[in-house]
């Protein structure tokens, strides 16, 4: 195994967030992203349930990769193992929390299955394993991330509350369309924070 | 049969484009549409699995219990792009290495499921793996395009090769990351906007134009 990057946890933290966001500069979980920004609340609920699946499964994944697929030397199943443990983490979440939160439940509850589909999550897996990072780090990178999304998806649903009030878009643009030049907008927004920390 | 295979043509490509009118699957390869290259090697990949999948699947959906389908989906579409890694890495190292993460998470390309759940479920193997080829180049000559303008504003290059003057100024915004968004944005607003005036054309000249066009549909919907 390569040796792990030589960078702080909270730099990568910022990093994950800001400068390298997973949506704004990696492109990854935008669909998710466009169909669910429609809706204040669903968007905080679909935040809170990717940070937490992109978190455990990068500590989850971190482990298989580093006590299963490299000492069996299967590194080219990798895929499908990391897929198997995001819909496994996915599964397994949604039980606890129907089991202890039915609250919580009813609030997340038709965003977890769409998760195991969300590319942000498998994208970070796919990082974290070509950076090599190690454990802290992985998990850092991954909560980061997931909270680099939900920030993403809570200023996008904010913005369109206030556009889609809006009649001055032209027809054609509408909806998927001006959501697009958005994003565009934001990630240029981000882009002003690359000064900042650099971590590749 | 011909005509199902007809309307699939015309879907994939246009009338059902994954990018207008799914707004499908564009996660994982707009972060490659900076360098046409790479963007047809992403192309290429997408729509052999999307086709090899939606086949697969179509051939297994009798035996699949409803429960488990979700995953054995993406088992089934994982195992392709499995196979895909493996040649890239063997064949195009380089280009391996540049695509990075993007080639795996081809699995989580929202295309394939799309199709696999929308139409190998409930299609013959042959039909599917049409769509899915039709739905992988619809997806592609969209995404090629917009490869090409941020290649040639952003490098001055198409395919590498270098088409402008020593006195081009690249434009450093199309190599990165909004650039691609906008660009979506306005292909979707071209498509919109003559999908909207063709649509305004056919209903002016309702009388004869109306059930030549809803004919094919029928057709094809009884013929299934």
């Amino acid at each position: 195994m390569a040796n792990a990057p030589n960078v702080g946890l909270i730099p990568l933290f910022l990093a994950s967030i800001l400068t390298s966001n997973i949506l704004l500069s990696n492109f990854l979980g935008t669909c998710s992203f466009i169909s669910i920004s429609k809706d204040f609340k669903s968007s905080m609920g679909l935040g809170v349930a990717v940070t937490m699946v992109i978190g455990i499964c990068s500590a989850v994944c971190w482990a298989v990769l580093r006590f299963i697929i490299e000492p069996l030397g299967i590194v080219y199943l990798s895929f499908i193992i990391f897929i198997i443990v995001i819909a496994g983490v996915v599964q397994m979440l949604e039980m606890i929390i129907d089991r202890f939160s039915p609250s919580l439940y009813m609030a997340l509850g038709i965003f977890l299955p769409l998760i195991t589909v969300n590319c942000a999550v498998l994208g970070v897996i796919l990082f974290m394993q070509i950076r090599s990072y190690n454990f802290l780090q992985s998990v850092v990178f991954g909560f980061g991330s997931g909270a680099g999304w939900w920030l993403a998806i809570m200023l996008l649903a904010s913005i369109r509350t206030k556009l889609d009030a809006n009649s001055a878009v032209p027809a054609g643009l509408k909806g998927t369309g001006i959501t697009l030049i958005t994003i565009g907008f934001m990630a240029m927004a981000f882009i002003g924070f690359s000064g900042m920390i650099a971590v590749q | 049969m011909s005509l199902a295979a007809k309307k699939v043509i015309r879907d994939g490509l246009w009338t059902n484009n994954p990018i207008f009118v799914q707004v499908l699957g564009i996660c994982s390869t707009l972060a490659v549409t900076n360098n046409l290259y790479n963007t047809m090697v992403m192309v290429l990949g997408v729509t052999f699995a999307t086709a090899m999948g939606s086949w697969t699947l179509s051939l297994l959906k009798d035996l699949i219990p409803r429960k488990v389908r979700m995953i054995v989906q993406v088992l089934v579409l994982s195992f392709y792009v499995i196979i895909i890694d493996i040649l890239l890495r063997a064949y195009q190292p380089a280009i391996s290495k540049q695509l990075g993460p993007y080639v795996g998470l081809i699995i989580t390309n929202c295309i394939l499921m799309g199709r696999a759940e929308a139409f190998a479920a409930a299609n013959k193997p042959g039909l599917s793996f049409l769509d899915g080829i039709m739905n992988g180049l619809g997806y592609g000559w969209v995404l090629l395009c917009i490869a090409a303008v941020r290649e040639f504003l952003g490098f001055g290059s198409l395919f590498g090769i270098k088409v402008t003057g020593a006195s081009f100024t690249p434009w450093t915004i199309m190599v990165m990351a909004p650039s691609a968004f906008f660009l979506v944005a306005l292909a979707l607003w071209g498509a919109n906007t003559y999908k909207a005036k063709a649509e305004a054309k056919s209903k002016a000249g309702a009388g004869a134009g109306k059930p030549g066009a809803a004919n094919p549909g029928a057709a094809a919907a009884a013929k299934r």
